[in-house]
């Protein structure tokens, strides 16, 4: 029975993942082969081409995705590394309350806040109004329906995924190991780039992880916030799904996404030299 | 070494070769994806011709009764309202026992069809009796996949006596077979006379590069087509493959000189009011909300022509009530009834009469109130002058491989 238990364990966990992640997992790969249309039925020729046609069809919008998930990552760190280093070492008695502020915005429905900006960021709204009548914007400045609305839009909704894992290893960085660092003549900027930095990595790699991924195949903020030139490669698929139905191209365009990603990620892991870099993120 | 008396090899050649628990699982799951891979398809379900024969909707029909109970699939702010009641559906219950389940369901033809779809496939009940849907590549997709339920007029008098006369027997559903409208709109062309100086009156202005960044087209691709198409001078309802590339190369020109600021669903209206668009395609209902809450709007239906399209009340095939539902779709073919739809929805008016019977109202109405039903029974958008009903046209009806060819050709613009 003892021997038992671990699996035992696990099989909640598992079996919901086998039903509802692996099973429409296969099944999707197998509807990615497939050619017709709705009416007619799709059946399954092994049409490995279609890959290379949707992928042809629509490398703007998969380098633009992974331009703006790259972007708005890097915009991401720069924004919570500051904060997530603040709370951790400065907090003090209020860390948890800091916490749940960085948290706040989740408890907002993520479709809610975005459409928010909207009104904030209207061409001749509360913001840019009174700035362009004074004459410090010009008059056919605008944010929406930019790249800068969509970038933006994405550190804003992901923002917590980064700061919080960066905050759970920084706040595990024992201080007196920084403080051994002075007492052996450690500037504060070597201190930082040589201890602190290197100890915060694996958060800082599982932060990235949580906010690349979803960023770049996140369709909402292009939706919302931008306009012709700003389709990413989530819209195109939410697009083949439910509006042409034409599920193999959906499909297909999902597994090319995943495939890049992956091996994105995976380069990432090995440039970044932490053989277990995922062990090392989740511990 | 002699493999004839090396142990290894001859137990590996006559036993059973031991499979590990983890290479066991492996196996059986690669066979289980192989077979899904190479086993299934998706179905097509087309059924074939799109008018109901006559022993169709006696099949259907056969042994049908009233239950007493309806659940209707809306879209959002399109049906009369006084809090959170319903007066017309509360009128429909003290008449015929039936009570109404209403939800504010469907909010474009695309997701709801989406998801609508996998279930209707599968014969399942979507958990509606009754819904609404545009005359679009989704309304046709549904009536040649058979998931709509054949009407029976006979039990339709209302419909048959009142309807206008132009929103009978479609180009996409002839006869009525399987819908009846529940609204009808035009789109054309609305701006913000604070922004723009003069009147509006062409297609070619949504090409002005006054505009700059400052134009609003719609997502939806026959949308979209239909305008560039009028500004190619072609009519929607009678154009080909040909016309339909001129209008995309007219489209895709607008868009990349950065005239377009976004191809828009319903949020048009709000980035019209803000001032983010100054001039945007739109729907007629929404403008004339906007300006009786007091909006300085102005919508026209374009000297090259603007698109009519109807919100049709269609039954699914899995319904659980559909006496009801034609119960329902009979009611609001009442004249009294259709006054109360209209003085809410603001849409143009399937049943004519209502004009009359507004304009009665408001002889007798004070203040307010008599210059709000004045406004709408004086309508242009609500109860279009002749002059514009001349300028309307429909959209072109696709047969599936054609759907193909034109979402091909417009798509990729919106897309970016």
């Amino acid at each position: 029975m003892r021997r038992l238990t671990p699996y035992l364990l696990i099989l909640p966990g598992g079996l919901w993942l086998l039903v509802f992640l692996i099973v429409p997992l296969v099944y999707m790969a197998s509807v990615s082969t497939m050619e017709g249309d709705v009416v007619n039925g799709f059946a399954q020729t092994f049409n490995f081409a279609g890959y290379l046609d949707a992928f042809g069809a629509y490398q703007t919008q998969f380098l633009r995705s992974a331009v703006y998930g790259l972007a708005g990552t890097a915009i991401a760190i720069a924004l919570a590394y500051p904060m997530a280093y603040w709370i951790a070492f400065k907090g003090g008695s209020r860390k948890s309350t800091y916490l749940l502020l960085v948290l706040l915005p989740f408890f907002v429905s993520f479709v809610l806040r975005t459409v928010s900006w909207k009104f904030l960021l209207a061409d001749d709204g509360i913001l840019f109004e009174p700035l362009k009548s004074i004459g410090v914007l010009p008059e056919d400045f605008r944010v929406l329906q930019t790249t800068v609305a969509v970038v933006g839009g994405l550190v804003y909704n992901y923002l917590p995924f980064m700061v919080l894992p960066i905050y759970v290893a920084l706040e595990r960085v024992d201080y007196r190991v920084v403080e051994a660092a002075y007492d052996l003549y450690a500037s504060r900027v070597g201190a930082f780039t040589r201890i602190v930095l290197p100890l915060s990595l694996p958060g800082l790699f599982a932060g990235v992880l949580m906010t690349f991924v979803p960023m770049t195949a996140d369709y909402v903020n292009a939706a919302i916030l931008g306009g012709p030139d700003n389709t990413m490669i989530g819209n195109i698929i939410q697009q083949q799904y439910l509006v042409n139905n034409d599920y193999p191209v959906g499909a297909a365009l999902s597994f090319t996404l995943m495939a890049v990603m992956l091996i994105g990620i995976f380069a990432y892991a090995k440039a970044l030299g932490t053989q277990n870099v995922l062990e090392a993120a989740a511990r | 070494m002699d493999p004839r008396i090396d142990p290894p090899f001859l137990r590996g050649m006559t036993q059973r070769r031991a499979i590990s628990r983890r290479s066991a699982l492996k196996m059986a799951g690669l066979a289980a994806a192989g077979a899904a891979l190479s086993g299934c398809s998706i179905p097509g379900r087309g059924v074939t011709g799109t008018v109901a024969k006559a022993d169709a909707v006696a099949d259907f029909w056969k042994g049908k009764q009233k239950n007493g109970s309806l659940r209707f699939a809306n879209w959002p702010l399109y049906i009369d309202k006084e809090g959170s009641r319903y007066p017309s559906l509360e009128l429909f219950k003290e008449e015929t026992g039936i009570s109404v389940t209403y939800q504010e369901a469907v909010q474009d033809n695309s997701t709801w069809f989406g998801k609508i779809q996998p279930q209707l496939a599968a014969g399942q009940d979507i958990g509606f009796d009754l819904m609404v849907m545009t005359n679009s590549i989704q309304l046709n997709r549904a009536i040649q996949l058979g998931y709509l339920v054949p009407l029976d007029h006979k039990q339709l008098p209302n419909f048959g006596g009142n309807a206008a006369g132009r929103v009978k027997s479609p180009l996409w559903d002839q006869g009525n077979a399987y819908t009846v409208p529940w609204a009808v709109g035009v789109t054309g062309i609305a701006y913000n006379p604070k922004y723009v100086d003069g009147e509006i009156t062409s297609v070619q202005e949504l090409w002005n590069p006054k505009y700059k960044g400052k134009v609003g087209m719609m997502l939806d691709s026959q949308e979209v087509a239909n305008f560039g198409l009028f500004a190619t001078g072609v009519d929607p309802d009678k154009s080909a493959q040909a016309d339909w590339e001129k209008a995309a190369a007219k489209l895709k020109e607008q868009r990349d000189q950065g005239i377009v600021r976004k191809y828009y669903e319903n949020d048009y209206v709000d980035a019209l009011v803000r001032g983010d668009v100054w001039v945007t395609m739109a729907w007629s209902g929404d403008v004339f909300q906007q300006i009786a809450e007091g909006q300085d709007l102005k919508f026209v239906v374009p000297a090259e022509g603007g698109t009519i399209w109807t919100d049709n009340m269609c039954i699914p095939k899995t319904a659980r009530n559909p006496v009801d539902a034609l119960m329902l779709m009979d009611f609001v073919y009442r004249p009294d009834v259709a006054q109360m739809l209209v003085e809410y929805i603001n849409y143009i008016a399937p049943v004519p009469a209502t004009k009359e019977l507004i304009l009665a109202d408001a002889a007798k109405a004070k203040g307010e109130d008599k210059e709000s039903l004045e406004q709408i029974a004086n309508s242009p958008l609500i109860f279009p002058s002749s002059a514009d009903q001349a300028k309307l046209r429909n959209y072109v009806t696709l047969t599936s491989e054609q759907e193909k060819v034109f979402e091909g050709i417009f798509q990729p613009i919106t897309q970016g």
